[in-house]
């Protein structure tokens, strides 16, 4: 009994000072554990302070609850099928169902919105080099980050003859050599879209005519069109002009305009970029 | 030719493969014939064995008493200047290029192969007129080659033939 006297001393004054923290009077068991299994007030003091003797032998009359349906009986149409039904309103405790649940899955985690992570020595105004495409082997300067993943790359064009184009970043090696493309912005219409394979335009062979040659191969030759030139001029404008402010501008230009290739005894994995 | 350069106390070896690799040791004692106690305390090399086809020995020797302590070691090495006397070795320039040549980044290599271009352009006419030169004087022979025969090189400018920095 002793340790806990000075307790009760302590917290008393500190209670009403803080005023804010006093506990609600209802619902709060007045009876408290001692330990031990020992509880402060006995079950017949409790008996007394509750006044349950007040509430010997009063009933309170139940209000009667309506019943619920549980079944319900449903018309059947067509001959000798007994005309009806008792279905169950909810299914039964011990349901088990024989058929897997259609469940609906949300669409919003498709490939098209999936997180795309470039490589971190991709920034925009990397000098890459092509591995793949009919472009392998260029030089050419990263211009963006599509939001497909892609990369935008241009040559520039009237370097080494390749255009604004997208490739995967697996198919490109990031280089150390950094054009610095200073405030440029890519134009918000050279989205993915944009560089959509227009199926019409592009090689493929044309449906013929009746009574044309057969054997007579016809393809459609890609013509950029007026905007793509346009596009292309502005974007390798810039880079264009980044590469002029370099101190290195000669070199740098003719680094662009050759092609990547590897020598004898040249290891891709062992060299640096 | 007989051998120069034994696994003896003293002898400088440099480490050719493993965690020490590029790092020189000194030979203290040998353990058997495949081991050896070696000791780098001017390279930052602990004491400890190591085998033989892990080392190329140079031509380097210190002086001191074979099992000899650590401060012996390093009092020896440091009197030789030994750290020194590697750097300025041809093997460790051959290795400090061969480090530079692998550390060097695509432009780099762009860089290096274009003045070699410039370096060539400027010093293959020069030798072709030498050696033409030297072929009528007779220097290959005593046939004189006439001169009609001599293709005459073609300079496109003589520029300054000063040769690019190697790197």
């Amino acid at each position: 009994m002793a340790p806990p006297k000075p307790k009760e001393v302590a917290k008393a004054p500190a209670a009403p000072a803080g005023g804010v923290a006093k506990k609600p009077k209802f619902g709060v068991p007045r009876n408290y554990d001692l330990g031990n299994g020992v509880v402060r007030f006995s079950k017949t003091k409790m008996f007394h302070k509750k006044a349950k003797y007040k509430f010997i032998g009063k009933k309170n009359p139940k209000a009667e609850k309506p019943k619920k349906p549980t079944v319900v009986v449903k018309q059947i149409g067509g001959e000798k099928n007994g005309g009806t039904r008792t279905v169950l309103l909810r299914r039964r405790k011990s349901f088990y169902p024989t058929q897997d649940k259609i469940t609906t899955r949300s669409h919003h985690k498709t490939f098209s919105k999936h997180v795309r992570r470039t490589r971190p020595n991709l920034t925009v105004g990397t000098v890459c080099i092509l591995l793949a495409g009919r472009h392998a082997g260029k030089r050419v300067v990263l211009v963006g980050v599509l939001p497909s993943g892609l990369l935008l790359i241009t040559g520039p064009f009237a370097f080494n003859s390749c255009p604004l184009r997208r490739i995967p970043q697996r198919y490109v090696i990031g280089t150390s050599t950094k054009v610095d493309l200073g405030d440029f912005k890519l134009p918000k219409h050279l989205n993915d879209d944009y560089f959509k394979k227009n199926k019409k335009s592009t090689k493929r062979s044309v449906k013929r005519k009746e009574g044309e040659d057969i054997f007579a191969s016809k393809k459609e030759k890609y013509v950029p069109s007026e905007q793509r030139k346009a596009d292309q001029k502005s974007v390798d404008e810039a880079v264009i002009k980044a590469i002029g402010l370099r101190a290195d501008k000669k070199l740098l230009r003719g680094y662009l305009r050759s092609a990547f290739g590897l020598r004898s005894s040249q290891y891709p994995h062992r060299m640096c970029f | 030719m007989p051998f120069a350069r034994f696994v003896q106390p003293g002898r400088v070896a440099l480490v050719a493969e493993g965690p020490l690799k590029g790092k020189l040791v000194s030979v203290v004692d040998v353990i058997d014939q495949t081991r050896a106690l070696v000791d780098g305390p001017g390279s930052g090399v602990p004491r400890q064995q190591i085998r033989l086809n892990q080392l190329h020995l140079t031509k380097f020797r210190l002086k001191f008493p074979f099992t000899a302590p650590t401060r012996v070691v390093r009092k020896a090495w440091t009197d030789e200047k030994l750290n020194e006397k590697w750097a300025e070795s041809q093997w460790s320039k051959k290795l400090e290029n061969k480090e530079k040549r692998a550390q060097m980044t695509d432009y780099d290599r762009f860089k290096l192969s274009s003045a070699r271009v410039k370096r060539n352009r400027a010093r293959t006419p020069v030798f072709k007129s030498l050696k033409a030169q030297a072929a009528r004087k007779g220097v290959f022979g005593k046939k004189k080659v006439p001169k009609a025969s001599v293709k005459k090189p073609r300079v496109k400018k003589e520029t300054s033939a000063k040769k690019p920095a190697k790197k």
